[in-house]
């Protein structure tokens, strides 16, 4: 490619972006939301939720987390149906109903892609999730190989039954003890 | 989208970190706890980012792209008019059609609707200060606005952000995701702002706007282009 042009900088999101992206508050249409999930749709319903935690493992309450999946059968489907977007909460706690993704990519582990925005972060953050009960497809998973394996796990969602459903638990540290890995890609 | 085309065409371009301004930026104070500090680890593109949510004019309201009528409760919104357009384009100038973009910004006086802005500066009743349109097929977009009013904030003793509108674009990827901000020309708080001094010199001026007296319109609105380049993509697959 003959590169005639410079990519745009990044900013942060800033504090008061919830208006704009999580807008139920304001009795305004949202985007996306995080609930991608809908009665008959295939595949098993699980929630994922954790909380956001900056370096001095305090919760994030102004912060955006993005995900974008395949469906149950590890294709995108048309359109949005795989994006969801959630703001944290008070307590810094975001969750997502949606389905379990099929693996999409040959090779991997099953996963969903995450994006994390933040006031205070002047650049969004990448990463991706992937499941405590994959594990033969995780072990064999080339991005989790390319990871430290003291820190392989903070990529993987912790499966819990509980009477509501399927959780899986997906704690987001931006910095410090328990680094969440994010990735350059 | 099809994937499979997206298959051929190749990987993405890198994210650039000579043009974004890096996690740790501590005149930015928020930045010192919320800054990754371990280096990011370098990730093969599959499907997974190299796909992307698609969004179409079912995602819109007849008004999003009109923030001057779309908070309207009983009157104009107080404030000096304003269009600002321009194109979505990826590195090698190719438009980025059929793209989502949002914006979200203070009032005239420099207030948000956000309830946690306590800032002592009315709101305005008519104004909500967000929006939505697509680019057309050339990469092109277009909001009529009311032109955004500097703010304080706590940084630091007397800090003040300049005027300025937040930008949320996806491009044709989850890897072209890009939230950024619009500054106008001549501002004199932004030798000052520590976020838009966060980005690397050289870099900063992409993020400031143009007056435009084509683009204004007589007896009604002032005219700002501002154009916006996501990440492209390499000419030809790379494999191994």
């Amino acid at each position: 490619m003959s590169q005639t042009l410079k990519q745009t900088p990044s900013q942060t999101v800033g504090p008061y972006f919830a208006y704009a992206w999580t807008p139920e508050l304001y009795g305004r249409r949202p985007l996306a939301a995080n609930r991608l999930v809908t009665r008959d749709m295939a595949g098993e319903h699980i929630r994922i939720e954790g909380v956001v935690y900056d370096g001095q493992g305090a919760p994030i309450r102004d912060c955006v987390v993005e995900i974008w999946q395949a469906g149950a059968d590890g294709r995108h489907a048309p359109g949005a149906a795989g994006f969801g977007r959630c703001g944290t909460d008070d307590a810094g706690h975001y969750f997502f109903d949606t389905v379990k993704p099929g693996a999409c990519d040959p090779g991997h582990a099953p996963h969903i892609a995450v994006t994390v925005f933040a006031r205070g972060m002047l650049s969004h953050a990448f990463t991706r999730l992937h499941f405590s009960d994959e594990t033969a497809a995780n072990e064999a998973d080339p991005v989790l190989a390319s990871v430290p394996a003291d820190r392989r796990d903070t990529l993987i969602a912790t499966r819990a039954e509980t009477p509501g459903g399927v959780v899986y638990r997906f704690d987001i540290r931006i910095q410090g003890d328990g680094e969440t890995v994010f990735f350059d890609c | 989208m099809d994937t499979a085309v997206q298959e051929a065409e190749g990987d993405f371009t890198p994210r650039d970190w000579a043009q974004h301004p890096p996690y740790l930026s501590p005149l930015y104070k928020s930045t010192v706890l919320r800054s990754p500090s371990k280096p990011l680890i370098p990730m093969k593109q599959g499907l997974s980012v190299r796909t992307g949510p698609v969004f179409g004019h079912d995602s819109l309201d007849p008004l999003d792209h009109d923030l001057t009528k779309n908070g309207r409760v009983n009157g104009e919104p107080i404030g000096e008019r304003m269009i600002v357009t321009g194109r979505v384009l990826d590195e090698s100038g190719r438009p980025v059609p059929h793209t989502l973009l949002e914006i979200w910004q203070a009032n005239a006086c420099g207030r948000y609707v956000h309830r946690w802005d306590q800032h002592d500066a009315p709101l305005d009743p008519n104004f909500f200060g967000a929006g939505r349109c697509l680019t057309d097929a050339e990469g092109r977009y277009r909001f009529t606005t009311i032109k955004p009013g500097a703010y304080p904030w706590g940084n630091h003793h007397n800090a003040w952000r300049p005027a300025h509108i937040h930008f949320s674009l996806f491009g044709p990827s989850f890897l072209t995701r890009l939230v950024t901000q619009m500054y106008f020309p001549g501002d004199p708080l932004l030798p000052l702002d520590p976020i838009y001094n966060g980005v690397p010199e050289g870099a900063r001026e992409l993020l400031v706007s143009r007056f435009s007296i084509d683009v204004t319109e007589p007896v009604w609105a002032l005219g700002y282009e501002f154009d916006i380049v996501l990440r492209g993509r390499h000419a030809t697959p790379m494999e191994g």
